[in-house]
């Protein structure tokens, strides 16, 4: 892992201050969210469902306004152009079951009216990298429920984003496509500069990804605690199955079990 | 491991038989089902000696129908054009008027009443009054395009708002225009819908034609297999009733056929409507 990506001294990609949100509904699924996102870092927001935490990350990426407070871009760039620096990735696939991978993976560019040419290549790079190349003319419905995540992933990746959110990508799929697909993220994340902020309820999965971890509480979602996963970033089978992780785990478990004491007994709705 | 297999094997290959045999049943069984009722309609006219004026049997219809081919083939296509004319309309009008209504809710507020009153005001109460302010040819036309539209402007637009709130909030995200949503979003998201709309407006296209020329034959005006029916019912002519009749049945499932695999090319390839079940 290169030094740069130590999260204590990377440079801050956006920041949230006292965000809450209540839905028209009078549910309050936020309260005065304070955290700081740091640019290149793979951030896990992890919570019970219906902590509010998807409901943060679609305030990230400007799906929905905040009720209070606000988001800071510090960079430039970023608060100028978010669309084309930002890719989602949904719990679900979502892809247009109408279209072909390639052009479902196409779409972002082809939203922005990219010419043709760079399309067809820069689709057929990212398919390359999540191992889909040979499927670029199939349907949605022909693939497995892990080569559609794919797809959906590959499709965030086309733009080469600086911040990728990913909201439970991987929960309604098996173990062991899970695992792949974490191992995959894990390569696609430290070949780029990207910055993820991953949503996930799964202590395991957030512990295996990430350099740092913020527990939220329920409901309404505020941040209960705070910890860093200072493992090297050479995660593999033997991470998953070392002492190291398991302290990790066991820490995370503890925080998590702390921040669902604090708040009322989770509903089940994300 | 071997018996194991050979059984699933054998399983499988029953399967398939018992398919087919489902297939060939599908289709023998109303065959056999139409020869029967045939047989009795005739057996029943000929042991009756009913008059032909009163009801003429099958093969008396099926004679009619090769002698007056020319006169009844002529007004099919009268019939027919009126259809497909009317069913264009209304599958251009319909989309086109569920896209300016989710375009424009003002627009949406202003027609939407307006169309449900076209759509339950029964058909043949309208087909005489266009008849006094309209030419024939076109009072028929109108008629058509009346019944067919509105399934077509309801299904688009129900279709119109079945779009995958993700894939909504993804296009969102990218900054997609409202061109952009609408063609590579709502419009595919809306298909299935539109097909199956338009599947109802087939055969509702030619229910209108033959409703406004019935009402027209009334007035003693009109070419169309139904202007025949109207027509040979004053001239007692029976038997040839009875042939336009099966002309227009033939021509309403040609139509439904012809619509089904439209519908099925277009889906074929991704929509859970047309795909085949593995079993």
């Amino acid at each position: 892992m290169p030094p740069a990506r130590n999260p204590q001294t990377l440079s801050p990609l956006l920041a949230l201050h006292g965000v809450g949100k209540t839905f028209p509904s009078g549910t309050q699924a936020l309260a005065d969210l304070d955290f700081e996102v740091r640019a290149g870092e793979f951030l896990s927001l992890l919570g019970p469902s219906g902590c509010g935490k998807s409901t943060a990350l679609r305030i990230i990426a400007g799906l929905s306004a905040p009720s209070q407070g606000r988001v800071d871009w510090p960079t430039e760039g970023m608060a100028a152009d978010k669309t084309s620096r930002i890719g989602f990735v949904f719990q679900e696939p979502t892809l247009m079951p109408w279209a072909r991978v390639f052009d479902n993976v196409a779409l972002p560019l082809v939203l922005k009216s990219v010419a043709g040419e760079t399309i067809t290549h820069r689709v057929s790079a990212v398919l390359e990298r999540v191992g889909l190349a040979k499927f670029a003319k199939a349907f949605p419905r022909e693939l497995s429920g892990g080569m559609r995540m794919r797809v959906s992933i590959a499709r965030a990746l086309v733009t080469e984003p600086q911040l990728l959110l990913m909201d439970e990508p991987f929960a309604a799929l098996d173990e062991i496509t899970r695992f792949n697909l974490n191992n995959d993220l894990l390569q696609l994340w430290q070949a780029s500069a990207t910055t993820v902020i991953f949503v996930t309820h799964s202590v395991f999965e957030s512990v295996y990804l990430s350099n740092r971890i913020l527990v939220v509480s329920s409901p309404p979602g505020r941040i209960s605690a705070e910890l860093a996963i200072e493992a090297a970033y050479s995660r593999d089978q033997n991470f998953r199955t070392s002492a190291e992780y398991a302290a990790y785990c066991r820490h995370a478990s503890t925080a998590l079990a702390d921040a669902m004491a604090d708040g009322e007994p989770a509903e089940d709705r994300s | 491991m071997k018996p194991t297999r050979t059984r699933q094997e054998r399983r499988e290959q029953e399967r398939r038989g018992q398919e087919r045999r489902d297939r060939a049943l599908r289709i023998a069984l109303p065959v056999v089902v139409l020869a029967l009722v045939f047989l009795i309609w005739e057996a029943f006219v000929r042991i009756n000696h009913i008059p032909p004026y009163v009801l003429p049997d099958p093969g008396l219809i099926l004679r009619t129908l090769m002698d007056d081919w020319e006169l009844l083939s002529q007004s099919l296509v009268v019939t027919l054009a009126t259809t497909v004319e009317g069913f264009l309309l209304a599958a251009i009008g319909g989309v086109g008027l569920a896209l300016l209504f989710n375009q424009s809710r003002l627009v949406e507020y202003s027609l939407y009443p307006y169309a449900v009153i076209l759509q339950v005001t029964p058909i043949v109460a309208i087909a005489p009054l266009l008849l006094i302010y309209l030419p024939q040819p076109l009072a028929v036309l109108a008629c058509a395009w009346i019944v067919a539209f509105f399934p077509v402007l309801a299904n688009t637009t129900l279709g119109l708002h079945s779009v995958d709130r993700n894939l909504s909030d993804l296009f969102a995200l990218y900054g997609a225009s409202r061109r952009q949503i609408l063609w590579h979003l709502k419009l595919p998201s809306a298909l299935p819908y539109i097909l199956g709309g338009l599947q109802i407006a087939g055969g509702l296209s030619l229910i209108g034609a033959v409703v406004a020329e019935i009402a027209a034959g009334s007035a003693g005006a009109g070419s169309g297999l139904a202007y025949r029916i109207a027509e040979s019912g004053y001239r007692l002519n029976i038997p040839r009733m009875f042939a336009a009749l099966l002309l227009l049945s033939v021509a309403g499932i040609a139509i439904f056929y012809a619509l089904s695999f439209v519908n099925h090319l277009a889906l074929r390839r991704w929509h859970e409507s047309a795909l085949e079940r593995e079993a």
